[in-house]
C-alpha cells in the first residue's frame, strides 16, 4: 500500500543533547579500542553507530552504560559529567539496552521476561514483598500494567505465557526490546536489533523503533550493520572506524562521504 | 414466534434497547485486552452504541445510508453495527483480510458514504483506494495506533465521534430524537447488506431485512435452547453471515455475551479460557485441530501414546450412542468414563470445549472421520447447510440424529424442494430481499413462488435428510460420460492430516486427476521425524519421500473409491504436488477458503495440461500477491506422478512415464 507514512519531525536539529561525549579513549593494555571520540546524542532522536567489524561500536555502548570506563576523556549525560559509573547507576538514570547476541532468561516466560525490566521501578522493600498484600500487591499491579502495555505496543500477545528459550530468534529480540522498554528508559541503546532476522521481521523491528521512538519519544541509539535500516531509520549517523571517527551527520552527508565509502569498500592501493 | 409477533422489538436496535432493562447488568460482550478480559454490560452497551450512533449522525449520517465495517471482530465494529441500523442505516460488513482492489469494489458498488475501520492497516487499504471511492466522506478508525500523524479532516478516530455524541446527549431532547427513530424502525427495513464470498466472480451483495435476520436467529435459538446464560466466541469474519446471525442477532435475542480473542494468534488460548457452550466453525478449524492433536500425539512417549490408543478405540466405538442416548453396556459406560478422564477430557479442555452443548460445522463438507472423532469424545457436533441469501439456516441436524454424511432436516421456517435436475431449493422466511443493485441475479435466484435456487445438487437419503452432494456446476462427466464429482473426491483426500487442499480434474476428461496441497505444519513434522531436511515449502513439495507419502494416500482413497459402485471409474490416476500453497490473496480460494475452480483452470492451465498429455514434469511460473499487496513471481519445477489404481479402473496410463 502507498498510503502516507509521515516522517517524524520530533527530533529537531535544536534540541538539547542529552548525552555527549568527549574525547573518549579506551584500551585493553596494548589494543586501543576507542581513540579520541566525540559525539552527542540529542533529546529525541535516532542515533545510529556504524562502522566496520572491530571498529569499536560495542565498546562505545558499552562506556556510555558504564560498563567500560574509558581511561580519558568524558561523558555527560542530562547534564552531568560524570567520571566511572557502574552499570546499574546509568540503569537507574535511564539508560536501557539490549545485546548483541540475545540476553534473556530462557526458561522464563516472556512476560515474566520484560517484568524484571520493571524490577528497578519497585520501591516497596523485601518485608513489604513479603506481606504482599496492600502498597506491594498495588505496586505489582502498577507493573503488570506496563508490562501489558509493552506486550500490545510489541504485538506479543499470543506468546505471553511460552518460556522465551522456545520462541524464534525474532521473537527473542522483540521480547528483549520490550524489556528494555518496560524501564521507561530515557536513552535505549539497541546492539544490532536486527542481526540475523529476515526481512519480514526486519521490517516489523524497525516499526516498533521508529513507534517507540515516536509514540513513546525515547531517544534510541543504535548500532546496524543493514545500511539500508540504517539510512531509514536514524536522524544522524556517527561512523567509527579502527575506533576512531571517521564521519558524523545525516545519513546523506555520510552516505557522500568519501572515508565512509572508503572504510566499507576499501581503496584501490 | 413470541418475539416477533409483538411489534415493539422486531429490530435489532429496538431488542438492544430491551436488554438494556431486561438483562440491565448481564455480561453483553466480553474482550481481551491488556491480558485481562473486559466486561460491557447490556446497559452499558446501548449506552456505548447511543453516543456513538448520535456522532454518526451529527456527522450526517442519514436514513438509508450505507456504513461499511471493516476489521476483525471487536466490540466497537459491533456496536458500530447497532448504532447504524438505530439510525436507519444499513452496515456493510467487509472481509477484513481482503486487498484493498476488493475492498474498493464493495465500497463502490454498496454507494458506501462513511467507513469504519479497524486500525491503520485497514485505513491505508481504503486511502489506497480513495481516488476510486467519490461518495466517500467519512473514514473512521478505532485503533490509533499509527494514525496519530494522518491529518486528514476525514479520516478520524472513533473515541472523537463518540465523545460527539456524548456531548449531544446532554442537550434535551436528543435521546427522546434518537429514541424515537430506533422505535420508528420496521422489520421489513434492510437491516445488512452481506457481500458474499463469491465463488464466482464478483460478489453479490445479499440485502437481508431485519425480519429475515430476526426470524431465522429466534429459530436458531429455539433449535438448541439458547438463553441468556450461554457464550460464544467472535472469531470468524463480521462479513459472513454466520457471524452476523451467531455473534449479533441470536446474541441480541437470547441476550447472551459475545466473547472476543486479544488477537488472531490467541484465539486458541481464549477459546480455553471463556469455554464457549455454543460454537460454530468451518470444519478447516477442527481439521486443523485434529491435525494438532496428531502430531503432537506422534512427539508423545509410549506411554501415551497407547492410552491414547486404547481410549480412542473406545470411544470410536460407544462414543457416539452415549451421546446420542442409546442404549450402552454398564462396562462401556465406565470404561468411556475412565476415558474421558485420561484422554477426551483433557483433549476438549485444550481444545477449550469442555463446556460445549451445540457446535456446529457448516460451510463445507466435513471429513466423517474427523467429524466422528470429535463426537466420539462426547463433544455434540452437529451439521448445518446454510447460505447467505437464507439467513444462514436452510438445513440443521437436531440432537439424536446426526450423520456425518447428511445435513439434517429443513430448519423450522423453512422448506426444502429438490428440482427436477438435483439442485436444492427452499423458502422461507428467512429468505433474502434480494441482490443489491443486481436485479438479474435476484431474479435468476429466487425463482417462482419464492423458492430459492442454492446452486447446490442435493437429495433426501432414506430417512428424509438432506444430502448435499457439490455445487451442481461442478458436478461433471468424464469424457465417456459417466458421473465425476469433484468435492466428494477432494473430501476423501482432505481427511489426511498431511493433505490441506486438493483440486480435483475430470470433467471432460478421459480421466481423473488431481492438484494437492500438502499441510505444512503436519508435513513438516513428518519430514523432521524422518530426518528429512528442507528449506522451503516449495523444496518439502518436491521432494521424493514426501511425494511418496502423498501417493500412498492416493492410493487409499483409489482403494476406498474402487469399492464405490458410482464413482470407482473417477479413481484419481495422475496428481501433482503444487509448489505454492493456494491462496485467497491470489484469487484462487475465497475469502471462506474455498476452491474457485474456474479460476484455478485459468492460472494453472499448464499443469493440468500436464496432467493430461502424460509428461513428468511441469515447469512453471505463477503470479503471487503478497500479503502487503505487492505482486511476486514464484517458479518451480513439479513432478506428475502415476497413482496406484484398483479394481475396474486398474489399468495404468502412461506406462511409458511411469
Amino acid at each position: 500500500m502507498n498510503a502516507p507514512i509521515p516522517r517524524r519531525d520530533i527530533a529537531s536539529s535544536t534540541s538539547a543533547p542529552l548525552l555527549s561525549v568527549d574525547n573518549i579513549s579506551l584500551a585493553f593494555g596494548g589494543v586501543k579500542a576507542i581513540t579520541d571520540v566525540s559525539f552527542d546524542i540529542r533529546k529525541g532522536e535516532i542515533r545510529a553507530i556504524i562502522g566496520p567489524n572491530g571498529a569499536g561500536k560495542t565498546s562505545m555502548l558499552n562506556c556510555i552504560n558504564g560498563f567500560y570506563h574509558p581511561q580519558a576523556g568524558s561523558i555527560t549525560y542530562k547534564g552531568n559529567k560524570r567520571e566511572r559509573m557502574r552499570p546499574h547507576v546509568a540503569a537507574a538514570q535511564g539508560i536501557a539496552r539490549t545485546f548483541q547476541n540475545v540476553a534473556l532468561f530462557k526458561g522464563m516466560s516472556t512476560l515474566d521476561n520484560i517484568l524484571t525490566g520493571r524490577s528497578l521501578k519497585v520501591r516497596r522493600g523485601l518485608l513489604w514483598q513479603a506481606i504482599w498484600f496492600g502498597p506491594a500487591l498495588a505496586e505489582q499491579i502498577e507493573n503488570r500494567i506496563a508490562v501489558e502495555r509493552i506486550i500490545d505496543f510489541l504485538e506479543i500477545e499470543s506468546i505471553r505465557k511460552i518460556p522465551v528459550g522456545k520462541l524464534s530468534y525474532g521473537l527473542q529480540k522483540r521480547v528483549e526490546l520490550g524489556r528494555a522498554l518496560a524501564m521507561e528508559p530515557d536513552l535505549l541503546l539497541l546492539d544490532e536489533p536486527m542481526a540475523g532476522m529476515n526481512t519480514e521481521e526486519k521490517e516489523d523491528m524497525c516499526r516498533f523503533i521508529l513507534d517507540a521512538n515516536r509514540r513513546l519519544g525515547t531517544t534510541i541509539a543504535l548500532i546496524e550493520h543493514d545500511m539500508g535500516v540504517v539510512m531509514d531509520l536514524s536522524d544522524r549517523v556517527v561512523v567509527l572506524e579502527y575506533g576512531r571517527k571517521i564521519a558524523d551527520g545525516t545519513p546523506a552527508e555520510v552516505k557522500r562521504n568519501e572515508k565512509v565509502i572508503a572504510a566499507y569498500l576499501g581503496v584501490p592501493h | 414466534m413470541t418475539i416477533l409477533n409483538s411489534p415493539s422489538v422486531d429490530t435489532v436496535p429496538k431488542l438492544l434497547l430491551r436488554n438494556a432493562v431486561r438483562f440491565a447488568d448481564r455480561p453483553a460482550m466480553r474482550e481481551k485486552q491488556f491480558g485481562i478480559w473486559r466486561e460491557w454490560a447490556w446497559k452499558e452497551v446501548l449506552v456505548e452504541v447511543r453516543s456513538l450512533a448520535i456522532g454518526l449522525a451529527l456527522m450526517g449520517a442519514a436514513k438509508g445510508d450505507k456504513i461499511a465495517i471493516l476489521g476483525a471482530n471487536r466490540p466497537r465494529l459491533y456496536w458500530a453495527m447497532a448504532a447504524a441500523q438505530s439510525i436507519g442505516c444499513v452496515p456493510v460488513p467487509l472481509y477484513q483480510d481482503s486487498v484493498a482492489e476488493e475492498i474498493a469494489y464493495v465500497l463502490d458498488h454498496a454507494e458506501a458514504r462513511i467507513i469504519i475501520c479497524e486500525d491503520q492497516e485497514q485505513v491505508d487499504k481504503v486511502l489506497s483506494m480513495q481516488g476510486r471511492l467519490p461518495r466517500l466522506t467519512h473514514i473512521i478508525y478505532d485503533d490509533p495506533r499509527g494514525l496519530e500523524d494522518y491529518h486528514l479532516d476525514h479520516v478520524l478516530a472513533f473515541d472523537v465521534l463518540q465523545s460527539t455524541g456524548r456531548t449531544a446527549v446532554d442537550a434535551p431532547g436528543t435521546i427522546e430524537q434518537w429514541l424515537a427513530g430506533v422505535e420508528a424502525g420496521t422489520d421489513d427495513a434492510l437491516a445488512v447488506i452481506l457481500y458474499t464470498s463469491g465463488t464466482t466472480g464478483r460478489p453479490k451483495g445479499v440485502m437481508l431485512s431485519f425480519r429475515n435476520v430476526l426470524v431465522s436467529a429466534e429459530h436458531g435459538n429455539a433449535f438448541d435452547r439458547i438463553t441468556e446464560t450461554d457464550n460464544v466466541i467472535a472469531y470468524l469474519p463480521m462479513a459472513w453471515a454466520g457471524d452476523h446471525i451467531f455473534s449479533y442477532a441470536q446474541s441480541h435475542l437470547a441476550g447472551f455475551c459475545v466473547n472476543i480473542p486479544e488477537n488472531r494468534e490467541t484465539i486458541l488460548e481464549n477459546r480455553r479460557e471463556i469455554s464457549p457452550t455454543y460454537f460454530f466453525s468451518p470444519p478447516r478449524v477442527f481439521e486443523d485441530f485434529l491435525t494438532h492433536v496428531m502430531v503432537r500425539m506422534d512427539d508423545a512417549g509410549w506411554f501415551k501414546r497407547w492410552l491414547f490408543r486404547v481410549f480412542m478405540a473406545h470411544a470410536h466405538k460407544v462414543g457416539e450412542p452415549i451421546l446420542d442416548g442409546k442404549p450402552v453396556g454398564v462396562v462401556d459406560r465406565l470404561l468411556y468414563r475412565l476415558g474421558s478422564f485420561f484422554i477426551y477430557g483433557p483433549l476438549k479442555s485444550q481444545m477449550g470445549l469442555s463446556r460445549l452443548r451445540a457446535g456446529y460445522t457448516a460451510g463445507e463438507a466435513i471429513g466423517p472421520e474427523i467429524f466422528r472423532f470429535y463426537r466420539s469424545l462426547g463433544l455434540n457436533l452437529k451439521q448445518l447447510y446454510g447460505q447467505t441469501e437464507a439467513c444462514v439456516y436452510i438445513a440443521l441436524q437436531s440432537d439424536g440424529e446426526v450423520h456425518s454424511d447428511t445435513v439434517g432436516r429443513a430448519a423450522p421456517h423453512m422448506q426444502i424442494r429438490i428440482a427436477d435436475d438435483g439442485e436444492v431449493l427452499y423458502r422461507g422466511a428467512g429468505v433474502f430481499v434480494g441482490y443489491f443493485k443486481d436485479e438479474r441475479s435476484t431474479a435468476s435466484a429466487i425463482i417462482d413462488d419464492g423458492w430459492v435456487r442454492s446452486g447446490d445438487a442435493g437429495f433426501f437419503d432414506s430417512s428424509e435428510q438432506l444430502k448435499i452432494l457439490d455445487r451442481i456446476k461442478d458436478v461433471g462427466a468424464l469424457a465417456d460420460g459417466k458421473l465425476f464429482p469433484p468435492k466428494y473426491i477432494e473430501n476423501k483426500l482432505k481427511f489426511f492430516s498431511h493433505v490441506k487442499e486438493v483440486v480435483c480434474f475430470g470433467n471432460g476428461h478421459p480421466f481423473a486427476t488431481a492438484m494437492i496441497n500438502i499441510d505444512l505444519v503436519a508435513v513438516s513434522s513428518w519430514a523432521e521425524r524422518n530426518n528429512i531436511s528442507y528449506s522451503s515449502y516449495q523444496e518439502l513439495t518436491a521432494h521424493p519421500r514426501v511425494i511418496e507419502l502423498i501417493a500412498g494416500h492416493v492410493a487409499t482413497v483409489n482403494r476406498q473409491i474402487a469399492n464405490e459402485p458410482n464413482v470407482g471409474h473417477a479413481q484419481i490416476r495422475r496428481f501433482v504436488i503444487l509448489f505454492k500453497e493456494l491462496d485467497a490473496d491470489d484469487g484462487e480460494l475465497t475469502r471462506t477458503h474455498k476452491v474457485r475452480r474456474n479460476i484455478i483452470v485459468d492460472r494453472y492451465a499448464p499443469v493440468i495440461c500436464a496432467l493430461y498429455d502424460g509428461s513428468r514434469e511441469i515447469d512453471m511460473s505463477v503470479a503471487v500477491t503478497f500479503e502487503d499487496g505487492r505482486q511476486g513471481v514464484l517458479k518451480g519445477r513439479m513432478q506428475i506422478q502415476n497413482a496406484e489404481t484398483f479394481g475396474v479402473a486398474a489399468s495404468r496410463v502412461f506406462e511409458h512415464a511411469a
